[in-house]
C-alpha cells in the first residue's frame, strides 16, 4: 500500500511508459452480491501485473469486465489513455484484449491453424479460405512464439494442455492482441510446462504486451510478475511493485479484517471421535489422508482451489472411491460404495455447486427436502406423501425457509433459500456426520448468518460438522480446529485458539513464517 | 413448475376439443360418443407406447427400439398361437411382457453397465431387434386364418361398454399415474431427468434408474406387441416399421421434454390422442394424406417451441451461478 500508481515515486522506478489499459472506480452488483466496489487496475506494456486475492474477491468478475462479458454498474475504462467502453466480447476483442483460461476455450476438433485464424482467417479472392496462407502464417506466428515444434495441421484435442496454451497465444497474437489476460493458467500444467509458459511469458513482455496473471501461488507470482494488485472482498487493497513487497505483507493484505459479519458465540461441547479417517488416498486426487472429527466439533477444512479437499470429502460421502484407507463411524469400519451407503450410514456431502449438484429444480421444495430420505418416508417402494410432507415442513420450518407453499418450485427461491432446501434435505436424513462444502459461497449476508447459525445450534444438539470453506473469517469464525490441506495433502492441523489469518494462508500456500 | 405443467395440458386438451370442434363442423358424426369411444380404442395402444417412451425420455435416455420389440414379440406370440392354440390369451399376454422385458433389459444393461448413450444402443437394437424378427419367422408370415378366434377377439370383447383394448389402455394409464406420483422409483425417474448429479449425492443410482425404465419400456413394447398383431391380424416383418418415430411425436406433442426431466402421463395420454384424432378423422373428412403428415409435423413444432418458452421461464439459475464468480 505504500507504493501506488499515482504516487510520483513509482513512476521514476518504472520503464517511461503510460499504462496500456486502466480501470478506475469499477463497481459491479449481482442481485444480493456486491462483487466489486470501485476497483482500480492498471496494466503496462512490456510488464506482468499480478492480480491476487482470494476465492470470491472479484478477480473473476473484473476479468469478466475486462473482456466484455460483463458490464461494470460504474466506473471507467482507460485504454492507452482514452475512456471507452466494451459493451460486448466482440469489442474487447477489437481493442485486443484476450483472455486465456484455466480451461482454454478453443476448438479441439479444429486444427492448430484453425484455431490461431477462425473468424479473421485469410480469405482467396473468391471468398473462400485460403489454406495456404492459413497454414503459412500459423507457422510463422508459431515460429516468432519459438513454438515451431507445434504442428499446425495437428487436432487440437492431441496437444497436451500446455501447447494449448500456446495455441490461445498464437491466436492472442495473431489478431495483434495487446493486453493478455491469463487466468490460472497453470493450474493443470506440469513443472516443465510451467516452466515453458513462464517463457512465454517472457515473450510476451519482450513484444511489449501488458499481462495479467491471475494466481493464487505466490512463487510463480515472484517469479514472473513484475507489479501486484490484491483484492479482498471486491475492493482494491494494495498495488506496487513486487522486488518491493515481501510475502508476508501481501498476504496480510490478502487477509485483512472483516468487521461486516459476526458468527455465533459457541460453547463447543466436544466429545468423543465420531468420525475417523486414516491413510485415505486417491490415485490422482489426494494422499495419506488422516483426521478425526468428535462429537459435537465444528472442523474447518481450509485450502486453495484445487488443493483436493472437495474430492477427499466425496470420497467419505461414497460418491468417489479411494485406492487405500480407512474410514470408521462411531468405532466401525465402514466402506461406503455409494451416495446411499454413505447416508444409510449417517454421512451426509453437501455439495458445493448448489445449482448443480444441491436443488433439484423443477421438483417442488418438499419432494427437494424428501429426495435422499425417500427410503424412510416410503413403505416397500410406495411413497408415503404425508410423511414426505411433515417431514419437509419440520425441516424447512426450523431453517426458517420463505415460501410460500412446500408444493412450491425450488426453482422460484432466491439462492439463500435455497440453500436453505438444500440443508434441510440432508438434515432430514438424520445425520451423525455432515459435511458442508463451501456452504455460505454466493449468498448474502443474512442467509450466511442464518446457515451459521444453524450449524452451531447442529453441533449443539450433538451432530458433528466438517465445514470445506475457502472463506478465512467464517473458517475462523466458526471452527473448533483447523485442518489445512494442501496439494492432496494435510498440511497441517490447528486448534483454533489464537489462530490467525496469514498462518492459515502461509500454511495453504507453502510459504514458510 | 407442476400447476404449469397443468396449464400446458390443459391448453394441450382445449387444442383437442378445437381439433374435434373444427372435424365436426365438415363431419357432424364425429363428437358423437360412440365414435368417440371408437377413436379411444384406435389410440389405446399408441397411448400405452407413449407412455413408456414418456419415462425413458424423463431419464434423458430414448428408446428407438420400441417398435422393433412390437414387432419381435408380436411375431412370437402370433407364432406361438399359430402353433399351440389351447395356450389360454393370459398366459400369451405374460409371455409378450416377459419377452419385452428381456429386449429392454438388454437396452438397459447397454446403458447402465457399457455407458453407451441410449439414442446409439436403440438404434443398434432397432435393426437388431426386428432382424431377429425375420430369423424367428423365417420372413413368412402370420395369417388371421392361423390364429385361434380367442387370440384375435380378446381385445374386441366388450366389458361395461367399452372393448378389452381400451380398459388395457386405461389399467396401464392408471398404473404409470400410480408410479408416477406415488413410488420411489416414479419421483426417482423424475429426480435424474432433472439434475442428475444432484440424484447422484441424494444416494439415487442413475445407472440402476435407468436400466428399469428400459425394462419398462420393454415390456410395453411386448405388451404393445400382443395387442398391435391380435388387432390387425397379422404378424409380419413390416409390422409398426417406422412407428418408434409416432411414438417419440406423442411425446413430444404432449409436453415431454426430449432434453429429460419434464413430462406427465397426462402429457403423454393427450398427445397420442391428439395424433389418434388426426389420423382417424382426417381421412373421413377428405384430406390428403400429405396433410395429415404436415398437420402432425406442425403440432409437433409447435408444442416443442411452447415448450421451450415454458422452460425458460427458469433462466435464474445463470444468474444465481454468476454470483458466484
Amino acid at each position: 500500500m505504500d507504493t501506488t500508481a499515482h504516487d510520483g515515486t513509482v513512476k521514476e522506478r518504472l520503464p517511461a511508459s503510460a499504462p496500456r489499459l486502466t480501470l478506475s472506480g469499477i463497481s459491479k452488483s449481482f442481485p444480493g452480491v456486491r462483487a466489486l466496489h470501485n476497483v482500480s487496475l492498471s496494466l503496462y506494456p512490456g510488464q506482468v501485473t499480478a492480480l491476487i486475492g482470494e476465492n470470491g474477491a472479484g478477480k473473476s468478475t473484473l476479468v469478466k469486465i475486462m473482456t466484455g462479458i460483463y458490464q461494470p454498474d460504474s466506473g471507467e475504462i482507460g485504454i492507452d489513455g482514452l475512456t471507452t467502453t466494451l459493451p460486448s466480447a466482440h469489442a474487447a476483442f477489437g481493442h485486443g484484449i484476450t483472455a486465456i483460461h484455466q480451461e482454454t476455450v478453443l476448438f479441439d476438433d479444429l486444427s492448430v491453424a484453425e484455431n490461431i485464424f477462425l473468424g479473421h482467417a485469410p480469405r482467396t479472392r473468391f471468398g473462400t479460405i485460403d489454406w495456404r496462407t492459413m497454414r503459412k502464417n500459423a507457422r510463422e506466428v508459431l515460429e516468432t512464439m519459438r513454438a515451431g515444434h507445434i504442428d499446425a495441421d495437428a487436432r487440437l484435442k492431441d496437444l497436451g494442455i500446455a501447447n494449448k496454451h500456446l495455441v490461445a497465444v498464437a491466436r492472442a497474437m495473431s489478431i495483434d492482441a495487446r493486453i493478455v489476460i491469463m487466468d490460472e493458467p497453470t493450474a493443470a500444467l506440469s513443472m516443465k510446462e510451467i516452466e515453458e509458459l513462464f517463457l512465454l511469458i517472457e515473450f510476451l513482455k519482450s513484444e511489449g504486451k501488458a499481462v495479467l496473471f491471475i494466481s493464487h501461488k505466490f512463487d510463480e507470482i515472484y517469479r514472473i510478475a513484475d507489479r501486484y494488485t490484491v483484492f479482498r472482498d471486491g475492493e482494491m487493497v494494495g498495488e506496487g511493485l513486487l522486488k518491493d513487497t515481501g510475502q508476508n505483507e501481501i498476504v496480510r493484505m490478502m487477509v485483512g479484517r472483516n468487521v461486516d459479519h459476526i458468527f455465533p458465540q459457541r460453547e463447543p461441547k466436544i466429545g468423543a471421535p465420531v468420525l475417523s479417517v486414516s491413510g485415505l488416498s486417491h490415485p490422482t486426487e489426494f494422499d495419506d489422508i488422516g483426521f478425526e472429527l468428535r462429537k459435537g466439533e465444528i472442523l474447518g477444512f481450509y485450502g486453495l482451489v484445487g488443493a483436493g479437499r472437495s474430492e477427499v470429502m466425496q470420497a467419505i460421502a461414497g460418491i468417489t472411491r479411494t485406492s487405500r484407507g480407512a474410514i470408521s463411524l462411531d468405532g466401525k469400519t465402514i466402506a461406503p460404495k455409494s451416495a446411499a451407503d454413505s447416508i444409510e450410514a449417517g454421512i451426509v456431502y453437501v455439495p458445493e455447486e448448489r445449482g448443480k449438484q444441491g436443488v433439484v429444480i423443477g421438483l417442488p421444495i418438499f419432494q427437494n427436502v424428501s429426495l435422499p430420505s425417500l427410503a424412510r418416508t416410503s413403505k416397500s417402494g410406495v411413497l408415503r406423501l404425508a410423511e414426505e410432507f411433515s417431514l419437509a415442513r419440520s425441516y424447512t420450518e426450523r431453517l426458517d425457509l420463505r415460501a410460500s407453499s412446500l408444493s412450491q418450485d425450488v426453482g422460484t427461491l432466491s439462492g439463500g433459500n435455497q440453500q436453505k432446501v438444500v440443508i434441510a434435505k440432508w438434515l432430514a436424513t438424520a445425520p451423525k456426520v455432515i459435511i458442508l462444502d463451501e456452504p455460505t459461497k454466493g449468498i448474502d449476508i443474512g442467509s450466511k448468518a442464518a446457515v451459521h447459525g444453524f450449524m452451531a445450534e447442529l453441533v449443539a444438539q450433538g451432530l458433528s460438522v466438517i465445514m470445506v470453506s475457502s472463506e478465512l473469517p467464517e473458517i475462523l469464525g466458526m471452527s473448533d480446529r483447523v485442518v489445512v490441506m494442501r496439494e492432496g495433502r494435510i498440511a497441517a492441523t490447528y486448534d483454533n485458539k489464537g489462530l490467525d489469518a496469514e498462518t492459515l494462508v502461509r500454511t495453504a500456500a507453502g510459504i514458510a513464517a | 413448475m407442476k400447476s404449469f405443467l397443468k396449464y400446458r395440458e390443459i391448453w394441450l386438451l382445449a387444442g383437442i376439443v378445437v381439433l374435434i370442434g373444427l372435424i365436426s363442423t365438415r363431419f357432424p358424426g364425429f363428437a358423437v360418443p360412440a365414435n368417440l369411444r371408437q377413436v379411444f380404442n384406435d389410440t389405446s395402444i399408441l397411448m400405452i407406447l407413449a407412455l413408456g417412451q414418456m419415462v425413458v425420455i424423463l431419464t434423458r435416455s430414448i428408446d428407438l427400439s420400441m417398435a422393433s420389440n412390437l414387432c419381435f414379440t408380436g411375431m412370437v406370440v402370433a407364432m406361438l398361437n399359430a402353433a399351440h392354440p389351447a395356450i389360454p390369451i393370459p398366459v400369451l399376454i405374460v409371455i409378450a411382457l416377459a419377452i419385452g422385458l428381456a429386449l429392454g433389459a438388454i437396452n438397459g444393461f447397454l446403458v447402465w453397465r457399457l455407458n453407451i448413450p441410449s439414442i446409439v444402443v436403440t438404434l443398434g437394437t432397432l435393426t437388431i431387434y426386428r432382424g431377429a424378427t425375420f430369423v424367428v419367422s423365417g420372413g413368412a408370415w402370420v395369417n388371421a386364418d392361423q390364429m385361434s378366434s380367442d387370440f384375435i377377439n380378446f381385445q374386441r370383447a366388450a366389458f361395461l361398454g367399452l372393448p378389452v383394448l381400451s380398459w388395457i389402455a386405461i389399467i396401464v394409464i392408471a398404473l404409470f399415474f400410480l408410479v408416477m406420483t406415488r413410488t420411489q422409483i416414479g419421483r426417482s425417474i423424475h429426480a435424474i431427468g432433472v439434475n442428475p448429479t444432484a440424484s447422484v449425492y441424494a444416494g439415487i443410482d442413475v445407472g440402476r434408474t435407468k436400466f428399469i425404465v428400459f425394462c419398462i419400456s420393454g415390456m410395453i413394447g411386448g405388451l404393445a406387441g400382443y395387442l398391435w398383431i391380435s388387432r390387425y391380424v397379422i404378424a409380419s416383418v413390416e409390422v409398426a416399421n417406422g412407428y418408434e418415430l409416432n411414438i417419440i411425436a406423442a411425446c413430444v406433442i404432449g409436453g415431454i421434454s426430449i432434453a429429460g426431466g419434464i413430462g406427465s402421463v397426462g402429457g403423454a395420454v393427450l398427445g397420442a390422442l391428439f395424433l389418434g384424432i388426426i389420423s382417424n378423422a382426417l381421412p373421413v373428412i377428405n384430406i390428403s394424406p400429405f396433410w395429415q403428415m404436415a398437420i402432425s409435423g406442425s403440432a409437433i413444432i409447435l408444442a416443442v417451441v411452447l415448450n421451450a418458452r415454458g422452460e425458460r421461464r427458469q433462466g435464474r439459475i445463470i444468474l444465481r451461478k454468476a454470483e458466484a464468480a
